[in-house]
């Protein structure tokens, strides 16, 4: 997807966080995405590659959480995470889920700053 | 040329609002031009399950350590913050208005403008719609037909609609307290649209007859997000051998959560449905 450009959009926010809280430069980045944020871990990193040069995050690291996909029962009431896109299967029942409880996420969620 | 949409650079006015996001990406892209190139660590995503509660670096170029104390900042804030601050205004618009506002989306070519001008002609008087494309006003021309009030948007190089966009058409539309239907045609894309909330209530994937019966298959991830899923050209399925079963069994196992709907804008078949479907959403 769109990966500059949410890097891009996120280094804005980190960048002025980073200098609101006196920071000389950002060490480390850190994001949480999920399996249905439509963002690809490798694709992002590229992107922070070519978009933090120059900035207050040059030679910073990026770190990713990965957030599988889980969904809601809606027989048993209990959630399940799936790594299949296809079959969304409740592993006790059976039941095909599309609530889906985890896995949109696409945020920023610290910085490491000296 | 902007990395990030291809564009030349210069300011559009067919951008309108959008010269501002574009200016801030090309003063980044001359910044970055004859920069050396910086090494950065990420994480593998099959390394991750290990990394998650304490990620760590993969090379040893960079230590922190060396370089004085670090502090964390938490910061916990979506990338699409500002997406998602215009999608939220613009629900809560559609609320006071008492609008249902539905997102279409599809490939391009599945039937989303001929299904909104058979829908339009039916609810002229209670709906409004915005078409988003790159390029021309042909689908608001065509649908302004209707009678019903309709705004182009055009997004110059942009292969989703964002909220922004969506915002500022609202206001273009002057729409009046008997409006019940808001209608947002998204650009023809099965990939990017979906991670761009609009403040919509509805969110309607279509594909047609003849795209394969396999299409949810492989989209998974807007199909798995729509509250209702049409199959749209039924009338020429069996002239492309189109097997309805198999595309609608395969709309169940990627989206057990949406309503499935076999359509004709052309000849008018299950849009009754379709319109009912609406009524009952009504807010």
């Amino acid at each position: 997807m769109h990966e500059l450009s949410l890097m891009q959009a996120l280094l804005e926010t980190a960048i002025a966080r980073a200098r609101d809280g006196g920071a000389q430069r950002i060490e480390r980045v850190t994001l949480r995405v999920g399996a249905l944020a439509g963002a690809v871990p490798e694709a992002l990193a590229f992107a922070f590659e070519a978009a933090t040069p120059g900035t207050l995050a040059a030679g910073a690291q990026l770190a990713i959480e990965w957030i599988p996909a889980t969904y809601h029962c809606q027989r048993c009431d209990r959630p399940f995470e799936s790594a299949d896109v296809l079959d969304c299967l409740c592993p006790i029942c059976g039941l095909p889920s599309g609530t889906i409880a985890r896995g949109r996420e696409l945020q920023l969620v610290s910085l490491e700053v000296t | 040329m902007c990395l990030n949409c291809g564009c030349d650079g210069h300011p559009h006015h067919s951008h309108g609002d959008r010269h501002h996001h574009h200016q801030l990406h090309h003063e980044l892209h001359h910044e970055l031009r004859d920069r050396p190139h910086a090494h950065t660590h990420t994480h593998n995503p099959d390394r991750l399950a290990d990394d998650v509660e304490n990620p760590s670096p993969t090379g040893a170029e960079r230590s922190s350590s060396g370089r004085g104390a670090t502090t964390t900042i938490a910061i916990e804030t979506k990338v699409l913050v500002r997406n998602d601050t215009f999608a939220a205004r613009n629900r809560q618009r559609f609320r006071d208005r008492g609008l249902l506002a539905v997102n279409l989306m599809s490939s391009p070519g599945a039937g989303k403008t001929a299904l909104l001008e058979r829908t339009l002609a039916e609810f002229h008087d209670t709906a409004a719609a915005i078409v988003g494309d790159l390029a021309t006003d042909n689908d608001a021309q065509r649908l302004q037909r209707s009678g019903a009030p309709v705004t182009q948007i055009e997004t110059g190089a942009m292969c989703h609609l964002e909220a922004d966009l969506v915002f500022h058409a609202v206001d273009r539309l002057a729409l009046s307290r008997d409006r019940e239907f808001l209608f947002v045609e998204n650009v023809g894309n099965l990939v990017c649209p979906a991670a761009y909330d609009l403040g919509e209530d509805l969110r309607v994937v279509l594909f047609s007859v003849t795209e394969g019966e396999d299409k949810p298959l492989k989209y998974p991830t807007t199909f798995k997000l729509a509250d209702a899923v049409l199959l749209t050209k039924i009338d020429i399925a069996a002239a492309v051998e189109c097997d309805r079963d198999l595309a609608i069994a395969n709309i169940r196992r990627v989206a057990p959560q949406a309503a499935i709907l076999e359509v004709s804008a052309r000849t008018g078949e299950g849009m009754t449905a379709w319109y009912d479907f609406l009524r009952e959403r009504r807010l």
